[in-house]
């Protein structure tokens, strides 16, 4: 993986005199003593950040956060006041006019909240629209712009005039806009924002899918943490021109840096953040022909659990409980076969933990086999409910033992 | 009582006549007779036109044209309003004055819409200008008719020059409007994609403003009529010098006729002017669609295809 985007320390200014402003700040003084100051406003602060080729990078913040700005700089829509964008190595911001207008026209391609196509042109000429500017001949880039239309599904409305079609349409017709010029770099401002919330759940698994095909570099601006969670593969919480955390979802999530960024994700469905990975533990079994009931039994007390998990020659082949032991052998030594359940919940170590609901609800653990249905670890009820129920404290429990210890502590409360 | 006047008086009017008859007129003579030039080209040449053209063959191509741009209605108003134009004998003058309106509207846009555009890029030249353009509006004709004569002599061609001074300002000002009021987002996607600034404007800002800009046509067209009779003080013909004439000798009839002829053409390019304005708002064709549309007939039915959803 190769850095595509690296942004040193960029700041904006809106005011007469940024240098003075950025001189202010650099001496410890707030964004409002500023204004109060010197009638300037800091748009955007001494941002860093880096995007590797094919990642989707979403910046997340309310509005007035300074989040639009940042990524009209990254175009140089707006003109930074300091700081440094580079794109593949190469300096945007010392870029003159005409490097500039070359970069804008092969490598970089926007989408707008308000979608922003051209009333006047039909669906195919507002996708046609880049390449039109850059001279490309006009076969070409009908054939390339009905070419990303298919992609997103509209190659049937090509003719029609943009305000005939709905707003998540019209969105689609904006994301071919910019696929059209095939660009590396696909600036999104709050795309989905202006849509309403089920067609921008359809949106987000669309681009999701489009992304897996394309593997473009995204930075995607958003307002919605939810959003932010499942589009971005890093995420960066932005607060009044800064950013105040940037990580993978279940860093935000599960490690908040501060009372604002937490404030913000007590009320993400965090089922759908963490995976099974996260609450994971070892793989816990015994080969069936090795063992009988009393021995499972035993086993059961020491780890202070209510089911197994049985191998056969290596291969996971089920699942005994303690109910299904008793009914099996009334309690006494009795074949083990008979009690074992062969269908069992499954799961995959990158499945979110909504996906084990169930089996977690019906208080069976759940097997994680990974591709090649090596049985990789355990995943208890009690973790996830844990994990679920926590608020604040560190919820990686990666150590294993401490993880048991905490589940055994569960158990017998649970079984009561 | 004592007011300044009385011990000391500028002497304005001497000034003026210093600058222009002792500085103006005697170092830009040919400035101001190589103005001319094109002006009287394009006057002529359309005044010829219109005048060889027999009287039925260019009623039928206008009532064409207003049906074709508007309605049926207005096709027959047209018909109507140019046989009794013809019928009251004032055939001729009218088509002196209707070659002189269009060589006026002509030169107001080839100078407007470009001022206009400036004007909406620079908001330092906006500023400087619309001061301008209030002097333009608020100064009565009368007033330039004076220098206009001094500098450019008394005939037709001063004349269309005072009417286009007159006529000029609302094509600049609604040129000015309308791309200013290009949805800033559109701007924004039209550079973001990578357009230079002149595709900006040919691609994004004109077509979008066309229907603001075609407003501000209607404006100086119906401007420029309204000069019609003002411009026959300094020579001008057609229908204003009937009225003129007929006012001189008190020919209450005469002027009738050639004020009847006024409002009948005022009426028709109005009409037809803001037809060709509105229809782009419900279809909202390119520019070169409604430049063809000044020249071309088309079927004013739905097209196929088109679902029958217009409201008509």
């Amino acid at each position: 993986m190769t850095e595509k985007i690296v942004v040193k320390n960029l700041s904006k200014v809106f005011g007469d005199d940024p240098d003075q402003a950025l001189e202010m700040i650099r001496k410890g003084k707030t964004k409002d003593e500023v204004l109060a100051e010197t009638g300037q406003t800091i748009g955007v602060q001494s941002v860093n950040f880096s995007v590797e080729e094919g990642e989707v990078f979403v910046v997340m913040g309310l509005s007035g956060s300074g989040k639009s700005t940042l990524v009209r700089m990254l175009n140089r829509l707006i003109e930074a006041s300091e700081g440094e964008i580079r794109f593949d190595g190469q300096d945007m911001r010392g870029a003159d006019a005409a490097t500039l207008r070359k970069l804008r026209l092969e490598k970089i391609a926007m989408v707008f909240q308000h979608f922003a196509l051209f009333p006047h042109k039909s669906v195919l000429e507002n996708v046609e629209y880049g390449l039109k500017v850059a001279r490309v001949p006009a076969a070409e880039r009908r054939e390339r712009a009905l070419e990303a239309l298919r992609k997103v599904g509209l190659a049937a409305w090509a003719d029609r005039r943009p305000a005939t079609l709905s707003g998540g349409m019209q969105q689609r017709v904006g994301l071919a806009r910019g696929l059209a010029v095939d660009p590396e770099i696909l600036l999104m401002d709050e795309p989905f924002s202006a849509l309403d919330p089920l067609i921008r759940r359809d949106m987000q698994n669309e681009l999701l899918e489009l992304q897996r095909e394309l593997r473009k570099t995204i930075v995607f601006i958003t307002h919605d943490l939810d959003e932010a969670l499942t589009l971005g593969d890093r995420i960066a919480i932005m607060k009044e021109g800064r950013f105040v955390q940037v990580g993978t979802a279940e860093e935000i999530v599960g490690n908040p840096a501060d009372d604002y960024v937490a404030a913000f994700t007590q009320d993400v469905d965090r089922a759908r953040v963490f995976d099974v990975a996260s609450v994971m533990e070892p793989p816990e079994a015994l080969e069936l022909a090795e063992t009988d009931a009393g021995a499972v039994r035993a086993r059961l007390d020491e780890l202070g659990r209510d089911a197994l998990h049985l191998l056969r020659d290596g291969a996971l082949a089920g699942l005994v409980t303690r109910r299904s032991l008793a009914q099996a052998a009334g309690g006494g030594g009795g074949p083990l076969e008979g009690a074992m359940v062969p269908e069992m919940p499954r799961a995959r170590p990158g499945d979110v933990l909504r996906q084990v609901y169930d089996a977690c609800s019906a208080g069976l653990p759940v097997a994680v086999c990974d591709e090649e249905e090596r049985f990789v670890g355990v995943v208890t009820p009690e973790a996830v409910f844990e994990l679920l129920a926590e608020d604040k404290n560190a919820p990686e429990e990666e150590d294993a033992p401490d993880g048991e210890e905490k589940a055994a502590e569960a158990a017998p409360a649970l079984s009561a | 009582m004592w007011q300044p006047s009385d011990s000391f008086e500028i002497p304005l009017d001497v000034w003026v006549e210093t600058v222009i008859k002792g500085w103006l007129v005697p170092n830009f003579r040919d400035l101001f007779q190589a103005v001319q030039v094109p002006i009287t080209t394009v006057l002529e040449g359309l005044d010829l036109a219109l005048q060889a053209i027999p009287m039925p063959l260019f009623t039928l191509a206008l009532v064409l044209v207003a049906w074709a741009v508007a309605s049926r209605g207005l096709a027959l108003f047209t018909l109507v309003a140019l046989a009794v134009v013809d019928l009251i004998g004032v055939w001729p003058q009218t088509m002196t004055t209707l070659a002189m309106i269009l060589t006026a509207v002509l030169f107001c846009a080839i100078v407007g819409v470009p001022l206009g555009i400036a004007a909406a890029r620079r908001d330092g030249f906006e500023k400087g200008l619309r001061p301008v353009l209030d002097i333009m509006q608020t100064i009565p004709p009368f007033v330039y008719l004076v220098p206009i004569v001094m500098l450019f002599g008394v005939g037709m061609t001063p004349g269309i020059i005072a009417t286009i001074i007159f006529a000029l300002p609302p094509i600049i000002r609604l040129t000015n409007l309308g791309i200013r009021s290009v949805p800033e987002d559109l701007i924004e996607a039209a550079y973001a994609f990578g357009s230079s600034p002149r595709q900006v404007l040919w691609e994004v800002q004109l077509p979008l403003a066309l229907r603001t800009i075609m407003a501000g046509l209607n404006q100086t067209l119906m401007l420029a009529l309204s000069m019609a009779v003002i411009a026959a003080l300094i020579g001008a013909g057609g229908l204003g010098l009937i009225v003129y004439t007929g006012l001189g000798r008190l020919d209450v009839g005469a002027a009738t006729e050639g004020g009847l002829g006024i409002v009948l053409l005022a009426m028709i390019l109005d009409r037809i002017t803001q037809a060709l304005g509105s229809e782009s708002t419900t279809k909202s064709p390119g520019l070169l669609e409604t430049l063809k549309a000044f020249f071309r007939i088309r079927a004013p039915a739905n097209p196929p295809g088109s679902g029958g959803q217009s409201v008509s």
